[in-house]
């Protein structure tokens, strides 16, 4: 095994770009959450913004439109999600799996017509002479706007559940749904918006697998990262900023695992490609296993269904 | 404006006719999208519906492998109702049918070429231990540290198809397989056989274990203290923990039982129709179990019905495959609208739907 042949600043570099699907889906899944939904359908979303993503930016010759539609096909698939548990009550959890089964389903179907197919480049942010600093410009200078756009999303949601009243009223109907109705608050409606934004981040984050990370379209190329992503709102304990960090935890583990696979490390392949799962699942047992934080956290009304009776 | 009113007791009708009607609405939206692939919408429901049981050509083929899908199912579902009916989420099934197939084949094949007729019996019982450990994994950690059983149940699933994958090249590789990835083959080993029991039928050990199963838990449900507190648990946890339910034990039994099953699936799977630990062994099964489980109401006699059903489109779905060129991957997005539709029709068992003016103040 060769470990010099691991450049940490390409190592870090590239961990940035690992994390960003996750980052993002996690981002829009952490909103959802805190309006008091759970929607597991993250892996689905993912899948279909992923062959959308890919399909689209193909036909337009454009990774821009391809990501825009990304986002538009999550949405759309995240609509089903919000009609199904918003309007006609259904359980959360079950409804979640069904869009996850059907997600990858459909995204099988319609990735038939592009396998092998390469996607248009997504080309990266021009920073001029920054990117030539040694060490820290291959760091932080180097890459897609996709990457910058994911941070300053986290920024963005920070912001608006810390700082604005619509922030504050989603966080109510996270929290204590019938309070927020008696307050008039339409809480369906607070609902349904904070799972299409759920959507639309799951969808991004699947198209920047297909056009950036891997770039091409395979069955089940999200591998789990919806799975990860929903671990990473519960390690980042609802809170935006501890999902960057999440998020870069876990890109950090799988580029060097592939690293560890490409300079032929002596643990045999399919060990190393499961530690990332192993290790999420540690984290999830240490972030749940402190009693406090974790139960402290958590949108109380988590799962629950609202149904205006009276 | 259309308004929902909360029913006092859930009405029996329609938690009958609801599956039903899915059903129906899954056949009406699958066509419209068979038609947009360009297929005759007609043929291809045709196609996955009758021709397997009816058709002169396909029929004496399609019928036996109607037992042999449904088996497995089955099988699963049931593990899985108990859990999801106690609110309990092992959506890990997938995974604990990986290992069932593990351990089982790798307790037989340690004894090969021994013609011992205790082995197939000790295989079972590994099946189901590696199924039970799998399953124990989530259970154990949700009733020790409060972790999410759903995320970590799905996240084995991936740690469990590397686990596969590196059997199939490592250490259950069959020495005579000429360095080609998988195992020996099971099925023609007669000791580590599981054949058909009945010529025509499709009936193999597996098949026979998944009607035990779905009588076991029609008795466990209607007739036994467990049953009753599995049901209590799921529709009113608080008047549970109440009443005395150890809501950990609870845990530990249904997340167990629906492991040891899968693991059996898994293992019946792995020494007849499969043969052998091959990279892609798994096929879906404890996935479409979750659709079986649900569209059956999460009842034994209901699962008993959805998981022959369900069988019926993996078999018809083949044979549009062949007959039509529909792609198989239309097949899976058809299971996952079926669940959508039987999730929306849903609410017609516990909610009347009034016309109505205004919004509830």
């Amino acid at each position: 095994m060769d470990l010099t042949a691991i450049n940490p600043a390409v190592l870090i570099a590239s961990l940035m770009v690992a994390a960003v699907p996750i980052m993002l889906a996690a981002t829009g899944e952490l909103v959802v959450e805190k309006a008091g939904v759970l929607n597991l359908g993250v892996e689905g979303m993912m899948i279909m913004g992923a062959v959308y993503g890919l399909a689209i930016a193909v036909e337009a010759e454009s990774p821009v439109v391809g990501f825009v539609a990304a986002a538009a096909g999550g949405a759309a698939l995240s609509l089903i999600f919000a009609f199904l548990t918003q309007v006609l009550l259904a359980n959360q959890v079950a409804t979640g799996l069904a869009l996850t089964l059907f997600g990858l389903g459909l995204s099988s179907l319609i990735g038939q017509g592009y396998v092998g197919i390469k996607p248009p480049p997504t080309p990266r942010l021009d920073f001029g002479p920054l990117t030539d600093i040694p060490v820290l410009g291959t760091i932080l200078f180097r890459h897609d706007p996709v990457v910058y756009l994911s941070v300053l999303i986290i920024a963005a949601v920070w912001a608006l559940l810390k700082f604005t009243r619509a922030g504050l009223i989603l966080r109510a109907v996270g929290e204590n749904h019938d309070a927020a109705h008696a307050l008039g608050y339409k809480v369906q409606r607070i609902r349904l918006l904070a799972i299409l934004f759920g959507g639309a981040m799951a969808g991004l984050g699947g198209a920047y697998i297909s056009l950036v990370r891997v770039p091409q379209w395979t069955d089940g190329i999200t591998a789990g990262a919806g799975w990860i992503a929903l671990a990473i709102v519960v390690f980042a304990s609802w809170k935006p900023w501890r999902i960057l960090l999440g998020a870069y935890l876990f890109g950090g583990i799988t580029v060097l695992q592939l690293n560890l696979q490409a300079a032929g490390a002596r643990i045999p392949v399919e060990y190393l490609s499961m530690s990332p799962y192993l290790i999420t699942i540690l984290v999830l047992v240490i972030m749940s296993a402190d009693r406090g934080r974790a139960a402290l956290n958590a949108p109380a009304a988590l799962g629950r269904n609202f149904h205006a009776s009276r | 404006m259309f308004i929902l009113e909360k029913r006092p007791t859930p009405s029996r009708f329609w938690m009958a006719a609801t599956p039903v009607l899915a059903v129906i609405l899954t056949m009406i939206a699958g066509g419209l999208m068979f038609a947009i692939l360009g297929k005759d919408p007609f043929e291809a429901i045709r196609t996955i519906f009758w021709d397997p049981l009816f058709d002169p050509q396909f029929a004496s083929y399609s019928r036996p492998q109607l037992l042999v899908k449904a088996g497995p199912l089955i099988l699963i579902a049931i593990g899985l109702s108990l859990g999801f009916r106690a609110g309990i989420w092992n959506i890990g099934a997938e995974g604990q049918y990986i290992m069932g197939a593990i351990f089982g084949a790798a307790a037989g094949l340690a004894f090969y070429p021994s013609e011992n007729r205790l082995i197939f019996p000790l295989m079972v019982a590994a099946g189901a231990f590696g199924g039970w450990v799998w399953a124990m994994i989530p259970a154990i950690l949700r009733t020790r540290f409060r972790t999410n059983e759903i995320l970590v149940s799905l996240l084995l699933v991936y740690v469990a198809q590397s686990l596969l994958a590196s059997m199939a090249l490592g250490a259950l590789r069959s020495p005579e397989g000429g360095g080609f990835p998988g195992s020996r083959n099971l099925s023609q080993w007669a000791t580590s056989a599981n054949p058909e029991l009945i010529g025509g039928t499709g009936m193999h050990w597996g098949v026979v274990a998944a009607f035990i199963a779905v009588i076991a838990s029609y008795i466990l449900l209607q007739r036994h203290i467990l049953g009753f507190q599995i049901r209590l648990a799921g529709e009113a946890p608080r008047a549970a923990r109440f009443a005395g339910v150890n809501p950990n034990r609870l845990v530990v039994l249904c997340m167990g039982i629906s492991g040891a099953l899968a693991g059996l699936a898994g293992l019946f799977e792995v020494t007849g129709p499969a043969g052998q630990i091959s990279i892609d062994f798994n096929s879906g099964y404890g996935f479409t179990a979750i659709i079986v489980a649900f569209l059956g109401r999460l009842n034994p006699i209901g699962i008993l019905l959805a998981g022959l059903l369900m069988a019926l489109t993996y078999i018809g779905g083949e044979l549009a495959q062949f007959m039509l060129g529909l792609p198989s991957a239309a097949i899976q997005a058809f299971q996952g609208m079926l669940l959508f539709f039987l999730l929306a029709v849903d609410m017609l068992g516990n909610y009347r739907i009034r016309l109505g003016f205004g919004r509830a103040a």
